[in-house]
């Protein structure tokens, strides 16, 4: 069973590579028009129908029926508008901060929830030691003198 | 938690809403400079161009604006994919003919454009005075362009004067707004 698991997992994974590779090699107009921004109206290429978008629906079709790459043609229109025009910024440089961030965040909250999860486990496990062993807290003596008292007048 | 890590995420925590504070206020005081040069010009008052360093279309140079102080410029931006640029063109190209020799500066800023799509442009309508490549459109937000073509003034002093023309640029607009520029509104 475990063996099917594995090999399963693997054929996926192979399945997956083979799919990314082909979609870098034989890009779709379609694909990239998810890829990439409109640089006058700053949405994605494919919800865009200004003059600027249909050229490079046009300049993208162009490049795809010459045979770039996927990059090749991301390249180009980098060099042409900027990083500015890539829906999602590369994984380099200081845009490297923006992939990191979320991560990053997730995983220092992961830790502090960990952190007062413990701590909060603890002073349960504590509390409840405490209950079982019959006994509580030494009472403040002010506060016990005042018990004794007013226990002293209830049985008067 | 013990007092220091306790004291340490307190910090990070306070670093992060300040620097995310600080980003607000930088992207509020750049969009209120460029409506603040746009204001400017409307009331009537000469605000200081902001420069730029720009790449020729033609691949040939750079053009600082900075280092056209001493000449009048005349700032057009536009790009291919625009309509009314094509109507304006023609106008442009004539006016550059006239003024170029009376200390008058004519510089094409070509924005958000594709350069093969936009030296086709210049070879059709035979444009002679430098045009400026800015594929990133870095210079629209400092001067606060909001569409093409808009043509700004600049006096021999680095000073916007005259009118913002936003749309394409009438001969006479050109003519006027040009001789504010020189100095010469008589």
């Amino acid at each position: 069973m475990r063996r099917l698991a594995v090999v399963l997992a693997l054929v996926l994974s192979l399945g997956a590579i083979g799919t990314a590779s082909a979609s870098e090699q034989h890009p779709t107009l379609a694909e990239l028009e998810n890829e990439v921004i409109c640089p006058t109206c700053h949405t994605l290429l494919a919800l865009s129908s200004s003059p600027i978008a249909e050229r490079m629906r046009a300049f993208i079709a162009r490049r795809i029926a010459v045979g770039d790459t996927k990059s090749e043609i991301k390249a180009k229109l980098v060099d042409e508008f900027g990083e500015g025009v890539l829906a999602a910024p590369p994984k380099r440089g200081f845009n490297l901060l923006v992939w990191i961030l979320p991560i990053g965040g997730a995983l220092v909250a992961a830790v502090v929830v960990g952190l007062l999860a413990r701590r909060w486990v603890r002073a349960r496990a504590a509390a409840d030691l405490d209950e079982r062993a019959g006994g509580s807290a030494p009472l403040d003596p002010e506060l016990e003198r005042r018990l004794d008292e007013e226990l002293a007048r209830f049985e008067a | 938690m013990s007092r220091v890590p306790k004291l340490a995420l307190q910090a990070v925590a306070i670093a992060v809403v300040a620097s995310m504070i600080a980003l607000l206020g930088w992207r509020v005081v750049t969009h209120d400079r460029a409506q603040g040069i746009a204001d400017a010009i409307a009331a009537g008052k000469t605000p200081a161009a902001p420069d730029f360093d720009l790449p020729l279309l033609d691949g040939t140079g750079r053009v600082v604006l900075s280092s056209l102080r001493g000449k009048a410029v005349v700032l057009n931006f536009w790009a291919s994919w625009c309509l009314p640029c094509k109507d304006e063109a023609p106008r442009l190209q004539a006016a550059w003919e006239k003024w170029r020799d009376r200390g008058v500066v004519f510089v094409g800023v070509d924005a958000q454009d594709f350069r093969g799509d936009a030296k086709r442009f210049v070879a059709r309508y035979r444009l002679t005075y430098p045009i400026v490549h800015d594929g990133r459109g870095s210079t629209l937000g400092r001067f606060g362009v909001s569409g093409f073509p808009e043509t700004w003034f600049v006096d021999r002093e680095g000073r916007l004067v005259g009118a913002r023309i936003q749309g394409p640029v009438s001969a006479r607009e050109l003519d006027d707004n040009i001789r504010l520029a020189l100095g010469d509104a008589s």
